[in-house]
């Protein structure tokens, strides 16, 4: 038993294909996802998802969005989703140096929320372009 | 009648005016074919994203949020997308003018330009423009949309605009592109296509709520919908340019065919002329 998993993101199909399990992060917590599973709707937070297709396991970067999942479907709508291979290593580092710096300055409210997710969406690129795309 | 030498000089200067409109057609038609082939990869996030927001709304029963419900309208926000360069044939003035004669109350309405011949159009006008982006309109970044989506929202919440329209121009083919004034604010459910496809009785849950999924997609959709007109605008762009280089280049090989008759009727009337004055000359001799 498998399911199509689909992730769409604003500038492209990034993925299509039929899958055996996946598991991302939703703004509940982690939730993991096998064929047949109830209907749902839900928001994803900057995290990545795992994808499982028989011996094979692949990790991307997954960074907002929202999920809508049928028993034999899964329908990802991202704002950005990256493999490994993808991510440009000296741009999420500059990222991150550039929001720690922000956070470090006492600043407006909104800053501040703005700095943290663009300090988390650097740590979670920089955490999955460690991994192969194999 | 102007002199052969006044005659070439015209052919020249037309012949090196239609070599600009050549390459700049060629151009156009390749960042066209750019242009459409990013159109094509954004539908699919678009159609889904209206699929999702018009499920929600249609499974739970008659949910109330200030982003899906009308009110009194006393002020209205424009977006207007057009180009920053022109050598477009209509496009910029097409598009301005139709959002132009959309708007009832000039006092009452507040712009948001993308392009600067949608920014000078207004401004000649002197419209209130709340905000105007420049360098854009041909490569469009979904991070602008959603920049937009953000300044316009913020400005629904706080009551400061009551509804929000988006006049751009939508790619039909690549010789047919047509303005178009959309209502992206407050969402109306009924006006999405995919709405008819939709089976009510399916269960969906949703997490952490309706009203919490609802939150956090009706933004998403609003720069999505940005988004998409922004990548129209631009396919549309380019189309109304190659068009409008394809006329002037034939314009001006039609000039320069009549000009080219010019030129040989001078030069063969100079010859007959010359002749004449020849044969005068050798008869008076006789």
């Amino acid at each position: 038993m498998k399911m199509n998993l689909q992730i769409i993101t604003p500038d492209k199909k990034f993925f299509d294909e039929e899958v055996d399990r996946i598991v991302f992060k939703t703004t509940e917590g982690d939730i993991g996802i096998l064929p047949n599973h109830e209907p749902l709707t839900t928001i994803i937070s900057i995290g990545y998802i795992k994808i499982k297709q028989e011996e094979k396991e692949r990790k991307a970067s997954l960074i907002g969005g929202f999920a809508e999942i049928q028993p034999d479907k899964v329908t990802i709508l991202a704002d950005a989703a990256e493999w490994p291979h993808e991510i440009d290593r000296s741009r999420a580092e500059a990222a991150k140096r550039r929001a720690e710096e922000r956070l470090a300055k006492k600043s407006a409210e909104i800053d501040r929320a703005r700095a943290e997710t663009a300090l988390k969406r650097a740590l979670v690129r920089l955490e999955i372009s460690q991994y192969s795309d194999k | 009648m102007a002199s052969i030498r006044d005659i070439k000089r015209r052919i020249k200067s037309v012949d090196s005016t239609s070599q600009i409109t050549k390459a700049m057609k060629l151009v156009a038609t390749a960042k066209m074919q750019k242009a459409k082939q990013n159109l094509e990869a954004t539908r699919p996030f678009f159609n889904k994203m209206q699929a999702t927001i018009a499920s929600i709304v249609n499974r739970s029963n008659g949910i109330i949020h200030p982003y899906l419900t009308e009110r009194k309208v006393k002020n209205t926000m424009y977006i207007v997308m057009a180009s920053d360069r022109g050598l477009a044939g209509g496009y910029n003035v097409n598009i301005s003018k139709f959002a132009y004669n959309h708007m009832s109350d000039k006092n009452n309405v507040k712009l948001i330009t993308i392009g600067k011949k949608a920014k000078d159009y207004f401004n000649r006008r002197n419209f209130n423009i709340y905000d105007s982006y420049l360098g854009i309109s041909e490569n469009p970044k979904y991070f602008y949309a959603a920049k937009i989506g953000e300044t316009i929202l913020d400005l629904y919440k706080k009551q400061e605009i009551d509804e929000v329209y988006l006049a751009y121009t939508s790619f039909k083919s690549t010789i047919n592109q047509e303005p178009m004034i959309i209502k992206i604010l407050p969402v109306d459910v009924s006006k999405f296509e995919e709405v008819n496809e939709i089976d009510n009785t399916d269960i969906m849950n949703y997490e952490p709520s309706e009203e919490g999924v609802l939150n956090y997609v009706i933004p998403k959709y609003i720069s999505s919908i940005i988004y998409g007109a922004m990548v129209e605008a631009a396919a549309s762009e380019q189309g109304a340019r190659m068009t409008a280089m394809d006329s002037a280049t034939e314009n001006a090989e039609d000039i320069i065919s009549k000009l080219t008759l010019q030129y040989n009727r001078a030069r063969q009337a100079d010859i007959t002329q010359e002749i004449s004055e020849i044969v005068a000359g050798a008869e008076a001799l006789n």
